[in-house]
This record gives C-alpha cells, sequence and structure tokens, in this order.
C-alpha cells in the first residue's frame, strides 16, 4: 500500500482527534545541558526562557557534571564513538565488562548484562527466561515497558491490585500448579512515586516458591541508605532474583540499562534476548561515563542525602500551599490535577513564571488522572524549590485549586 | 440481578476494586473505559470467565467494549455458552 491522500487522511483525522480530546503532547527544545537550570525554547521560534526544570530523572545532579563529562571525553578518545556491532559479534569491549562487573557489585548482585536501554531489558527479560508452562504475576502499575516485555513472553499473565500484598497471595497461591512463578513490580512506581513493598514481597515469595522482578529505574543510585535501590531500601538486599535498571536516570541520564540478578538468568538473557542480540552496543562513550558516575556514588551518599532533604521539603511546600499530592517520601511527587486539559495548562502558566514541567495525562497515566509530576534532583539548591513553589502558587490561585481535594478537583474533571 | 450477573459483579469487585474503596458495581457500571479494568489487567476476567463458564471467548470478541459493564460481559457469556453447550 502506498501513503496516498486517503490514508494520509485517515491519520490526520486521527491526530486532530488527539488535539481535540486536548490530549496532544508537545515537545519543548531545550538549548542547555540537562540541570536545575536550563534554557526552552517554546513556542517554537521564541527565544530560549531560563527556567528551573523540576521534572527530570536527573536525581543526583550528573547529567551534566564536570567529571563524567570528562570520563566521556577519554572514553571517546581511547574507546571511539560507536561498535557498529551488537555485543555478541565484536561489539564488547573491556569497558562493557568493567561496567557489568560495577553494577553487580553496587547493586549485590551475582551478575549484570547490558542493553540499549532498560525499555529493551524489559522487552527481553521475560521471554528469554520464562515459557509456557510458567506465570508471570505483575502489580497493575508496572512500568509500560514491562507490559511490552510480558505480551512478548509465552508464560501465562496475571495482575495483582497496586501493592496489595493480600492479593497477591491469593495469586501465588492459585498458580502453585505452574513450573515456575515470577511476581514482577517496579521499585519506585513512576507515575505515583510510591515505594513496593518489596520486603512482604519478598516474604510472600518465598513462601510460594516465586522469583522477584523488580524495574529500579526509579530509585537505582538514590534509593536506600546507600542509594542501591528499592532492595536496600526495604532490607532485602540480595534477596531479589531479577533487577532491571536504567543509566538513562540517576546514574548520568545519558542511556543504557540492564539486567542484574542470579547468575543463570543473566545467562540467558545473553543467550536469548532479542534486544541484547539483535541490537546495537552501549556506545563507549556511554560506558565510560557511566563508570564515573559509579564512582562518584560509591564513595560518598551526599548527593542522595541532598535528594532526600530536597523531596521532603518540597513536598512540605506543596502540601502547605493546599496541592493535592499523591502520598509517599520519593523524590517523585505528583500534583495531582485529575483533568488533562487543566494539567496542560498549569505546565503552561508555569513556564510563564520561570519553572518547567509538564502535563502528565493519558496514555501515561489512566484517563481522568492527570498531574503535574515533579521530580527532585541533588542539583537543586533551596532557592530553586523556594522560587518554584511560588509559581506554583500562583497557578494554583489562578484555576482555583489550593485547598481542594480529590473528590473536589475530580468534579471539576474535562478530560 | 441474575445469578450469571452476580457471579461476574462479586468477581469484578474482588479482582479489581481497591481495599476500602466503597464504590458501588451495578450491572451498568462501566469498568474499562472508568479506568478500574485496564487491558492488562483485563486478562484474569477472561480467564475466570473461561474457566467458570467452560467456555472460549475468541480473542476477537474479547475487546475492551464487550467488557465495558457486567451486562455487557454476561451477554458474552450467554452467546459463547449457547454456542458451545447447544443449549437455549
Amino acid at each position: 500500500m502506498s501513503f496516498s491522500d486517503t490514508v494520509r487522511q485517515s491519520y490526520q483525522t486521527d491526530i486532530e482527534g488527539i488535539r481535540t480530546a486536548g490530549l496532544f503532547k508537545e515537545e519543548r527544545y531545550i538549548h542547555s545541558p540537562q540541570s536545575s537550570g536550563i534554557e526552552v525554547e517554546f513556542p517554537v521560534g521564541s527565544p530560549p526562557r531560563k527556567c528551573i526544570n523540576i521534572c527530570a530523572n536527573n536525581y543526583l545532579g550528573l547529567s551534566s557534571h564536570p567529571e563524567v563529562i570528562a570520563a566521556a571525553h577519554a572514553g571517546l578518545d581511547s574507546r571511539g564513538y560507536g561498535m557498529s556491532s551488537v555485543r555478541f559479534i565484536c561489539g564488547t569491549q573491556d569497558i562493557h565488562r568493567e561496567l557489568e562487573n560495577r553494577l553487580t557489585q553496587f547493586l549485590g548482585t551475582e551478575d549484570t548484562l547490558l542493553f540499549p536501554s532498560c525499555m529493551d531489558a524489559n522487552a527481553g527479560f521475560f521471554e528469554a527466561c520464562l515459557n509456557e508452562k510458567d506465570v508471570m504475576i505483575a502489580d497493575r502499575l508496572v512500568h509500560a515497558s514491562i507490559v511490552d516485555g510480558m505480551r512478548l513472553c509465552k508464560a501465562m499473565q496475571d495482575t495483582f491490585k497496586h501493592s496489595d500484598m493480600g492479593h497477591l497471595e491469593e495469586k501465588l497461591q492459585e498458580h502453585q500448579d505452574k513450573r515456575f512463578r515470577m511476581v514482577i513490580t517496579d521499585g519506585v512506581f513512576s507515575m505515583d512515586g510510591d515505594t513496593a513493598k518489596l520486603d512482604a514481597i519478598v516474604a510472600l515469595a518465598e513462601k510460594y516458591n516465586a522469583m522477584v522482578f523488580v524495574d529500579d529505574s526509579h530509585a537505582t543510585g538514590f534509593i536506600g541508605k546507600t542509594g542501591r535501590g528499592t532492595h536496600e531500601h526495604c532490607g532485602v538486599f540480595g534477596k531479589v532474583d531479577v533487577i532491571t535498571t536504567t543509566l538513562g536516570k540517576a546514574l548520568g541520564g545519558a542511556s543504557g540499562g540492564c539486567v542484574s540478578g542470579r547468575r543463570e538468568l543473566v545467562e540467558m538473557c545473553r543467550q536469548r534476548a532479542r534486544p541484547y542480540l539483535f541490537s546495537n552496543a552501549v556506545a563507549p562513550v556511554i560506558v565510560a561515563g557511566a563508570l564515573k558516575v559509579l564512582d562518584l556514588i560509591s564513595t560518598t551518599t551526599e548527593r542522595r542525602d541532598k535528594l532526600e532533604w530536597n523531596a521532603k521539603y518540597w513536598r512540605g511546600l506543596l502540601q502547605e500551599a493546599g496541592f493535592d499530592l499523591k502520598e509517599g517520601d520519593t523524590p517523585i511527587v505528583p500534583v495531582m490535577l485529575y483533568d488533562a486539559k487543566l494539567a496542560q495548562e498549569f505546565a503552561r502558566d508555569l513556564f510563564e513564571e520561570g519553572v518547567y514541567a509538564v502535563g502528565f495525562f493519558f496514555p501515561v497515566v489512566p484517563k481522568g488522572q492527570a498531574r503535574i509530576r515533579t521530580q527532585l534532583s541533588a542539583a537543586h539548591e533551596q532557592h530553586h524549590l523556594d522560587t518554584a513553589i511560588e509559581a506554583f502558587k500562583k497557578a494554583g490561585k489562578k484555576h482555583g485549586i489550593l485547598g481542594l481535594g480529590r473528590k473536589e478537583l475530580m468534579a471539576r474533571c474535562v478530560a | 440481578m441474575d445469578e450469571i450477573s452476580k457471579v461476574v459483579r462479586d468477581y469484578i469487585i474482588r479482582e479489581y476494586v481497591p481495599e476500602g474503596d466503597d464504590r458501588e458495581i451495578t450491572e451498568t457500571t462501566p469498568l474499562i473505559s472508568s479506568g478500574l479494568v485496564d487491558s492488562f489487567s483485563m486478562v484474569s476476567l477472561l480467564r475466570f470467565l473461561e474457566k467458570k463458564y467452560s467456555i472460549h471467548i475468541p480473542d476477537a470478541d474479547a475487546t475492551p467494549e464487550a467488557f465495558d459493564t457486567v451486562e455487557r460481559i454476561v451477554a458474552l457469556v450467554r452467546r459463547f455458552h449457547k454456542t458451545e453447550v447447544g443449549s437455549v
């Protein structure tokens, strides 16, 4: 079929439908490195404006750290620009192996395998390790990449109510006839910012003979006393069978991800995971940068401590101002607005006040659950947050939402 | 409410309504379009119906629209139950 006028018109109608529903997403062009302060061109063609960035996954403030940049430069000079190969052909350098070993040590596992992204790690893992005799039992709010990965696998799929350990136990009891059971969860849930009850999950998994899989992308580097992740935070370090995580958030923010866990599961990925077998190796420059990040965070907890303080402080400011927040204690602090159009208007109002945050709405979050997802960074200083809250309060007053609870806000919901 | 509707409704409450949530589920309460059930979690409902009523619902018929209310789910069950058992 060629891309005829009829085909084009059909897609244009779909795109217009997205716009009409108030669900159209627009990119904004950033003219500076990623940091607590950035320069943003919006709308297109306007002069870039300086903003406080409060929506990046730059949790430890290392995305533009001079030592990380210097290490990346050194990696370019010593190991080149790209591998032009998948890993198993001629795409594995000594520094890939070094990074995998360092991640193994950092996460407290038996082995680690790099992937082009955590999205790829999640896409490839289940199909490589489970079959039609097995069952995957996932928390209903797991990341979209896990849902996609599960759909590629022939194992039975089941889900449990979000963080409901009673419901998980029922599912584990129901599936005792399967060969293997795997409980699947995020460590920190990306949209709501709450933490999995990983201690309870591990206990249930031990009781009912199941493996545990955790995507810790929003936790690695800063959750837990030394930033190892949700397993450290919940006192189950060494007891999680598989951890997937990303180098694209706290660990430098470039790209790359990994599967880390039981030696045999990692080896199955090395032998069978399609994104590993068929996608280019992580570029040497990124590996070199990630190694430096691990150096920086392995010797001191200064950055994750500062992030923890920032998160507590920011949450307090928002609560005092009268915003409706999801409960939690992580650096992800969603400001609930429920209505998609309101979320977009609110984000535009914040931008006018020099604060950069983006409205989240369907399909990124369920319909009627739109929000501004704020995320703290160790690069934020107190004055950034004091300035940002004034912008939030001004926008909140403009839209008449301060002091309103969930039911009242939802009652005003149009989209 | 007939027996099948009651069984389906009770399952949906047990399987999908969060602890402490006191919302009412009637025969016409939107399930998928309200976000209570999504395509990811719908699979356990489908499996329950197939096992409980010894039927097979083809993928083409197991759509979000067909599963959006208790009423529609019961209609689907009756349709495939009748077809497979051969009785009215």
